[in-house]
């Protein structure tokens, strides 16, 4: 006689929200709770919605567009594109976030609209940056988004689950950011193709909110289709305020069966550089340190949040950007902005020569605030280094912690950030 | 449903932004972002591919972003089917909701190089170098994918479906 299986915190979610009992393989038509898209995508949804002849969404309640990729809009074309996602708002009642209030990624949890245990889709595929407050998220394209917007609900194949421990203890100057980068340099861009992944262990429960979204931002540059973690009391904590709904914490069961698991141990790891131009291209920051730099970017739905702005402003506070390197900060939401304004860190970080640019994506996805020119090198905290990517395909993107960043913008080359958290600066 | 044309043969991880930069997603007009398809990776397909050639690449094409414009730019330079070893999660459905078709065949890929003539027989799954004279057996087309890509993409397709509606 077989004990029925455990289950995984994706086969929890699905099976929750599809009345089904669902395991990995399984294909089912769920309930969505919220469903996203930002400037790039949204319009190709509208124009979906249209062709499918929908006039309304399923809940304007449970329906969001966010300007964040090109925002304010630097080109006619784009422009007409916003007017489009207003005009979309106004007609169908969803959520606009205009220009200016930031990336989509904080700006669906921090206004409260996903809560631990919902289910949500959105037209980018870094949504799965919710994984970290236990939110099924993923994301899709302008088609299913329409569909999903339209009907509240998509078919989906419940996914296999790798599970990723990371035991030990962060070191000083190392942070979640080099947590990950570490698991793509072992696992590879595919190495979790189709998959979930669940990370635990005590690092990530010693981790903050902030700190662990970096971590599940990141699970599509591994090929997966979700980064989840468990909800915890500072997951419940940092949910107080945001939204009116109650998070439904869902744990995986002891008994899960997962399709790999994986452990990393985090005392080992060290300041972790990708370098050009792909995200498991990653080496120990020793191996790269002294490349030169042009360019510096702190911000994005990686590393945009305010203990990213205060990592950067302690290292770069009384001191200078080196006169031959552009620093850009993009925080990643009007709130975060107006915290970190509050709290002195923007007055640092502009002292010390950093450009500020609006809330928002900044110039990772490149059609603005800082295309790098031919043949420079640019050292910046989002999640892609891919050829072309920030707008030049004669560029190169380095990716690595807000520390790395803001230690390599000072000497102009890249820099291990240690220096200035073991007491042993120079 | 055959297809047939000269393969453009690429590495791995071809990502979303080779495949159309963000900086041309100003529009959603197909003909538009089908000029600037590649672009990044290789400067000269868009004047070399023609009308249903066959791309062919390695491991984890379309990884990256959701962005749709990628198979639609790929769809609209002419490309009449993307034969890989493996393709990327959100990539896969965007391809079959937009109308491209697409197949995952490892040992094909390793037996067709840039140039050659391929045909492939979506309803039976076989896939012909014609220089070579090799040919491979890869899973056909279930045919409600085979239904979405005739109709051109889902919404057309269902939309076929239900008896028109909006025009």
């Amino acid at each position: 006689m077989s004990a029925i299986p455990g289950k995984t915190i994706a086969e929890k979610i699905f099976s929750a929200h599809s009345g089904t009992d669902a395991y990995a393989g399984d294909i089912v038509v769920a309930d969505v709770d919220f469903v996203m898209g930002q400037d790039g995508t949204t319009p190709l949804a509208i124009r979906a919605l249209e062709n499918m002849g929908v006039e309304a969404v399923f809940d304007p309640a449970k329906v969001a567009v966010v300007m964040d990729h090109s925002s304010p809009s630097p080109i006619e074309g784009v422009s007409a594109l916003h007017t489009m996602m207003r005009e979309f708002g106004k007609k169908t009642g969803a959520k606009v976030y205009d220009v200016g209030c930031g990336v989509c990624h904080q700006l669906i949890p921090e206004n409260g609209h996903v809560v631990p245990g919902d289910l949500m889709v959105g037209c980018d595929s870094h949504t799965c940056t919710y994984g970290a407050v236990n939110v099924f998220s993923t994301g899709v394209g302008s088609t299913d988004g329409a569909a999903a917007m339209a009907a509240g609900k998509l078919w989906f194949k419940v996914p296999d689950t790798m599970k990723v421990t990371y035991t030990g203890e962060l070191q000083p100057g190392v942070f979640s950011k080099d947590l990950i980068l570490a698991l793509a340099g072992r696992i590879g861009v595919d190495g979790a193709t189709y998959m979930a992944l669940e990370f635990h262990g005590p690092v990530i429960d010693a981790l903050s909110v902030d700190a662990r979204m970096t971590i599940s931002n990141m699970a599509i540059e591994v090929g997966a289709k979700a980064g989840l973690m468990k909800a915890d009391a500072k997951t419940l904590a940092w949910y107080e305020g945001r939204g009116d709904r109650a998070p439904q914490p869902v744990d995986p069961d002891a008994d899960a069966v997962y399709a790999e698991e994986i452990v990393l141990d985090a005392s080992v790891i060290g300041p972790q550089v990708a370098k050009p131009h792909a995200v498991d291209n990653v080496s120990p920051i020793e191996e790269v340190a002294g490349t030169k730099v042009a360019q510096g970017f702190i911000g994005t739905c990686t590393n945009g949040r305010l203990e990213d702005l205060k990592v950067a402003a302690d290292i770069l506070r009384g001191r200078k950007v080196h006169p031959d390197v552009r620093l850009i900060i993009a925080p990643a939401s009007k709130q975060i902005l107006l915290d970190a304004i509050a709290a002195g860190y923007i007055q640092d970080l502009v002292e010390a020569g950093a450009v500020l640019v609006t809330p928002g994506c900044g110039p990772c996805v490149g059609t603005h605030n800082g295309v790098p020119s031919d043949g420079e090198n640019v050292i910046s905290t989002a999640n892609r280094n891919f050829k072309g990517r920030m707008g030049n395909s004669n560029a190169f993107i380095y990716l690595g912690s807000p520390a790395t960043v803001a230690a390599s913008v000072i000497e102009g080359v890249i820099t291990d950030p240690r220096k200035y958290f073991t007491g042993g600066e120079a | 449903m055959q297809f047939s044309g000269t393969a453009h043969r690429y590495g791995r991880d071809i990502d979303t932004d080779v495949i159309i930069p963000a900086r041309y997603l100003n529009t959603s007009d197909p003909a538009e972002l089908a000029a600037h398809c590649l672009e990044d990776l290789d400067a000269a397909f868009v004047g070399k591919v023609s009308a249903g050639d066959i791309l062919v690449a390695e491991e984890n094409f379309g990884c990256g972003s959701s962005r749709e414009h990628a198979p639609i730019a790929i769809k609209h330079a002419g490309v009449s089917v993307v034969i890989a070893k493996s393709f990327a999660r959100i990539f896969y459905r965007n391809a079959i909701n937009t109308g491209l078709p697409i197949m995952e065949a490892p040992e094909a890929v390793d037996g067709i190089g840039d140039g050659d003539e391929v045909t492939v027989d979506a309803e039976t799954g076989l896939i012909t170098n014609v220089t070579t004279g090799q040919s491979w057996q890869a899973q056909p087309f279930p045919p409600f994918v085979r239904d979405i890509i005739e109709g051109g993409g889902l919404v057309e397709a269902a939309r076929a479906k239900v008896g028109g509606g909006a025009g």
